[in-house]
């Protein structure tokens, strides 16, 4: 059984599946291209199921590790391996794929091979992130997979695609270049690439500044966290349904990840002096970012602003320094892919038959589509964090570990309650509530079969999650605690 | 089957009932969807009965279901606490739902609807289980928020009318405004008892009395009481959370019966009874209770006054019951104010199930002015609403009298500060309640008949509704809505008498509770007897009086008062200007600041000066570069030795 390269499965697979269904070529064969693309995302997602079935929940250790070496010269290696802060994103990442390539079935019609291959590939790379144990590894696969999606972005978004495109390209090669630099710079002082060498590696406290603000840096832009966040909006707005579906279920937790994979095991010291600073952009994030939804007029951004406000929950969550803010933010984390999948994908519905996001355009949309309007409760209220759905496990959680750490970051954190449920409801009562608004939302169809699955697939995540969250906390427990273990121990030698 | 099954049974045949009828209510038709979920609530009702016997047989359980959630050293289960105080809410919740239910079938019988009202009506009948049943804060938690959403689905039942939508909302972030407290509350006690496990928590009680919150000063004790009150005030509708619901009621009627009066707005009061071990423990967190109860049952009551909408006066009345209910928490009577949540449960579904059937024989006019006289033709109407109005003004032998009479009496011996406030609050409150119910009375079931006069013209206020046509005449419900009206006329008789001694005296809470407060034992029959001579009953029959000279005697005369005090009645007619101050301050406020944080932020500061700045700075940078660009030899090579003499220079300097 563990003899069977999963990890490399789940990146190759996608890959693989991706240059076959380009290879399908024009749009003449576009039902080959999306049968072969569905086969691959399918197989792809089935490949990390023995992920979970297999693993270990009681060692912090990496498993189904693969080794190989790749560059020698330079000690770098194909070094594969997940933990329990990894594991789950392996398995969303490839279920969100089977997702986009259903979505986008009939509603995309031009270049539908290299849409679909652009996804697949994506998902590969993307997998390559969260299972990289080495630094070259992990660099080559976090910058690769921003060329999909750059290009689902420029090719099959809205009017100001190549705006977007270029802004969404820029901010996040910026931040990752001081990440270059901190990657060359540690493997300076260790003579390794090993992530794991450079969890070991002692550092001096200036030393442990400088990285850690280079990794701020790098994954702040990509989380996206307040003020580098302005990207995103404009992203969400032009992208086509695939992608923002994408862009908010997986590639928002890349940061994230290189949070807890980087910086808080490698510079722990900094951490703990600067996770004021993190903990205060947080809450603005929630704060703010909840104002500024409320008054958006266009769902996708509303929704993009309303992810943001959530992922502010994952940052603030990670530098609590209790296992109960890093759980909550990685329970968040998954939760969030669920959520904001499901949201995107119900505008997208909206979308493809309205062709409009204004929010002014809609109104009595449950008139027409009452199954649509039932999953579109279900997630709006996912969204403002309901007892009952995945939303509110990792935000309850986050504030609980943020009452442990001081009642006034717990007080903030917590407005979400009430801007969370104000932003989204709001949108909800105007869009899918009232009379019929006009003529075009009267002859609104329902959703078809197509559409059912995969907002039914979603709504039993969302739910499945925040009824019976206890399988997703059990894996992360031992290597949550280790973590903190480590980032408590510190790098510093002792004072004498 | 043993008991644990049967505690599983409680909600879950609801559920049930709620999941069949709302996901195949196409498949089985009207019928098939309330039988299903009648059939699951019938069965709850059932088994909240045998669970009663059980426990007044001594058997308590304490357990969890399984395990929800470990995160950190937390462990999170789903699990039941069933004593006394649980069973006693079961059967409230169950027996008001299952008349619900029927009277629905009546009610809402040509709505097209239908099935969609029995799974939420069964829903929510199954999360408020959950949340009585709870034995830990998470569950509490979560039934305390899926009570809320159902609520909200329910006022927005009609979904195409927009002040139901308005009026969803604005519940619905209200509640969450208290909700916020009540997670800071339950953040608290994660934080410092180290659990959220209700009987953990309470054994820590005292160890907890002697912290503070870090960072605040705080009492801790006091805070976490504070905090969960907060959330007690948005779902028991206190001031200034309180503004929702009377806007509740442009849901259906059988569920501002059910969720609105009987259930779920006393869930607050609930709680704040189960948490009783840390109340006890906190005098500031009492009064604070107390004075927030003491205005609403006094202040809510004068509101009721000048409504004009027979179901708003209902919600007047209701909010200002749930003071009182607040005010025996207060005073730590949190028996009493049990005894009148039971008690109100019965006589407030009664008047509202009994105004919904005025409303449906009016054809949807809900405005007492075009009432009057209606006691001819619907007998088993006037005759429930009488005892109805007669329960809740506290008559002595009826149900209210009993509840409300101990809630005074508490107060009249509570020596904490506020309660001289309080006590006048529920003495004056007496008299308002009785004016207020018998101007309903009186307008809608006495007097000349002022209907048959439908209009049109006025439609705006109420949607779609419209009154009878000239010379129609207004008929008596269908037996599926008089049943439950006598059913629950029967209790709010006889509820009192048959529970005073046990609830109050008898020690019937047992461990469940825990109070201070002393309250003289009596007999039910010594206790009505004594009730003539005591000031309540002379307020509340000067009440009735006022009433009657007011809209029966002198008819022309309340015009004439509301013309002399008329600052007065602007200012009740508007409700104080909750309403007003919320969507001026609070809504257009928060909208205000965001457009400012996003046009001034993210788009002029963020993207205006740091994106466009920098990208700016690019291009300036590369003009500059680029003049150094010009491909002349012998520029470049002046440069060069510029520079070598300019680099030198400096390095012989430095040296």
């Amino acid at each position: 059984m563990t003899d069977i390269p999963f990890l490399s499965l789940a990146i190759w697979i996608p890959i693989l599946g991706g240059v076959l269904t380009l290879a399908t070529g024009p749009d003449v064969n576009a039902r080959m291209a999306r049968t072969v693309a569905l086969l691959s995302a399918l197989l792809g997602f089935v490949v990390t199921l023995p992920l979970y079935a297999g693993f270990d929940p009681n060692t912090a250790a990496m498993q189904f590790v693969e080794m190989r070496p790749w560059i020698d010269r330079f000690h770098v290696a194909y070094h594969l391996g997940i933990d329990g802060l990894s594991l789950w994103f392996v398995l969303l990442n490839a279920f969100i794929t089977v997702l986009v390539v259903i979505a986008g079935w009939q509603v995309v019609k031009v270049r539908v091979a290299q849409y679909m291959a652009a996804f697949l590939i994506m998902s590969g790379l993307m997998n390559g992130i969260f299972a990289a144990l080495d630094g070259v590894l992990f660099y080559v696969f976090f910058e690769a997979s921003l060329i999909p999606l750059y290009l689902v972005i420029g090719v099959w978004g809205g009017p100001n695609r190549v705006y977007a495109a270029f802004k969404f390209f820029l901010f996040t090669l910026a931040g990752s270049l001081l990440m270059l630099l901190a990657l060359i710079y540690l493997y300076n002082v260790s003579g390794s690439f090993e992530i794991l060498v450079w969890h070991d590696v002692p550092l001096a406290r200036h030393v442990q500044s400088m990285i850690f603000f280079a990794f701020l840096v790098a994954f702040g832009v990509k989380v996206p966290m307040w003020p580098v966040h302005t990207w995103l909006p404009d992203a969400h707005v032009e992208a086509p349904t695939g992608g923002s579906v994408v862009l908010a279920a997986i590639a928002l937790k890349l940061g994230a990840y290189g949070f807890v994979r980087f910086s808080l095991p490698i510079v722990p010291d900094a951490v703990a002096t600067y996770a004021p600073l993190v903990i205060a952009l947080s809450l603005v994030a929630v704060v703010y970012i909840g104002f500024v939804a409320l008054v958006q007029t266009d769902m996708k951004k509303l929704v993009a602003y309303s992810s943001i406000a959530h992922m502010g929950f994952v940052t603030l969550g990670f530098f609590l320094g209790n296992s109960l803010g890093v759980e909550g933010a990685l329970v968040q984390m998954i939760s969030h892919g669920f959520v904001s999948a499901a949201m995107f994908l119900c505008i997208g519905v909206l979308y493809d038959r309205m062709h409009s996001r204004q929010i002014a355009d809609y109104g009595g949309v449950a008139n027409t589509m009452p199954k649509f309007a039932a999953f579109f409760m279900l997630f709006a209220m996912a969204n403002c964090g309901l007892p009952g759905t995945s939303g509110f496990v990792g935000e309850f959680t986050v504030i609980l570990g943020a009452m442990k750490l001081n009642f006034w970051v717990a007080f903030l954190a917590a407005t979400t309650l009430v801007l969370g449920a104000a932003y989204t409801l709001w949108m909800y009562k105007r869009v899918v509530f009232g009379a019929v608004a006009n003529e075009k939302v009267a002859s609104l169809t329902d959703i078809g079969g197509r559409e059912f699955l995969f907002l039914a697939l979603l709504a039993i995540c969302v739910l499945a999650m925040g009824l019976y969250p206890f399988p997703f906390t059990e894996t992360m427990h031992v290597s949550v605690d280790e973590l903190l273990r480590h980032v408590a121990a510190g790098k510093l030698p002792p004072p004498l | 089957m043993d008991m644990k099954s049967l505690y599983l049974l409680v909600p879950l045949a609801p559920l049930a009932g709620a999941l069949i009828s709302g996901l195949f209510g196409k498949l089985i038709g009207r019928t098939g969807a309330h039988v299903v979920a009648i059939a699951g609530v019938l069965v709850a009702f059932v088994a909240s009965v045998l669970i009663y016997q059980d426990v007044q047989a001594g058997n308590t359980f304490n357990g969890a279901i399984y395990t929800w959630m470990q995160a950190g050293s937390l462990t999170l289960s789903v699990g039941f606490q069933i004593d006394a105080l649980t069973v006693l809410m079961m059967l409230v919740v169950t027996f008001v739902s299952l008349m619900v239910h029927i009277y629905t079938i009546g009610y809402m019988a040509d709505d097209p609807g239908y099935q969609r009202f029995f799974s939420y009506i069964s829903l929510f009948t199954f999360s408020m289980l959950m949340l009585v049943m709870a034995n830990n804060f998470v569950q509490l938690f979560f039934g305390w928020e899926a009570v809320g959403l159902v609520s909200y689905l329910l006022i927005g039942f009609w979904f195409q009318r927009p002040t139901a939508i308005y009026a969803n909302l604005k519940a619905f972030i209200a509640n969450r405004v208290g909700d916020f407290g009540f997670v800071l509350g339950i953040g608290l006690i994660a934080a410092y008892a180290g659990s959220l496990d209700y009987q953990q928590v309470f054994a820590q009680a005292q160890a907890l009395s002697t912290q503070t919150v870090p960072a605040t000063g705080w009492p801790l004790l006091t805070a976490i009481c504070v905090c969960l009150f907060v959330g007690a005030m948005a779902k028991s509708a206190q001031v200034p959370l309180h503004v929702w619901l009377p806007d509740s009621m442009e849901g259906p009627t059988p569920i501002s019966a059910l969720i609105h009066a009987a259930t779920m707005v006393t869930a607050g009061i609930f709680m704040v009874a189960r948490m009783s071990p840390l109340f006890e423990l906190s005098p500031a967190a009492l009064t604070f209770v107390l004075v927030i109860g003491a205005t609403t049952a006094l202040f809510m009551g004068f509101l009721g006054i000048v409504q004009n909408d027979i179901k708003r006066v209902v919600a007047y009345s209701t909010l200002s019951q749930l003071g009182y209910m607040t005010v025996a928490l207060g005073v730590s009577a949190y028996s009493a104010a049990i005894f009148h949540l039971m008690t109100h449960a019965f006589f407030k579904a009664l008047l509202f199930l009994a105004a919904g059937s005025v409303i449906v024989a009016l054809h949807h006019d809900q405005d007492m002015r075009r009432m009057g006289g209606l006691r001819k033709y619907m007998p088993v109407t006037w005759i429930t609403s009488l005892i109805g109005s007669l329960a809740l003004i506290g008559t002595p032998f009826f149900s209210g009298f009993y509840s409300k009479d101990s809630i005074i009496e508490a107060v009249h011996a509570s020596t904490l500060p506020g309660s001289g406030y309080a006590l006048f609050c529920v003495l004056a409150g007496v008299f308002v309640t009785a004016l207020y119910s018998f101007r309903m009375y009186f307008l809608v079931f006495h007097g000349e008949e002022r209907f048959g006069q439908a209009h049109h013209a006025e439609d705006e206020d109420h949607g779609e509704h419209h009154g009878l046509e000239p010379g129609q005449k207004p008929h008596e419900s269908p037996l599926v809505v008089t049943i439950p009206l006598v059913l629950l006329a029967i209790p709010s008789v006889v509820a009192g008498w048959f529970t005073l001694e046990p609830l109050l005296f008898g020690g019937w809470f047992g461990g469940a509770i825990e109070s201070s407060a002393h309250l003289e034992e009596t007999t039910p029959l010594a206790m009505a007897l004594h009730g003539f001579l005591g000031a309540p009953f002379w307020l509340a029959l000067a009440g009735v009086v006022v009433a009657w000279v007011l809209y029966m005697h002198r008819p022309a005369l309340p015009a004439r008062i509301r013309a002399k005090f008329a600052a007065l009645y602007t200012l009740l007619d508007n409700k104080y200007y909750f309403d007003r101050f919320n969507d001026v301050v609070v809504a257009a406020g928060a909208r205000l600041l965001g457009e400012g944080l996003w046009k001034q932020g993210d788009r002029n500061l963020i993207d205006g000066v740091a994106v466009t700045g920098s990208t700016r700075l690019a291009t300036l940078a590369g003009r500059v570069l680029g003049l150094f660009q010009t491909g002349y030899l012998y520029q470049y090579a002046f440069t060069m030795i510029a520079g070598l003499v300019v680099l030198l220079t400096f390095w012989i300097f430095l040296a």
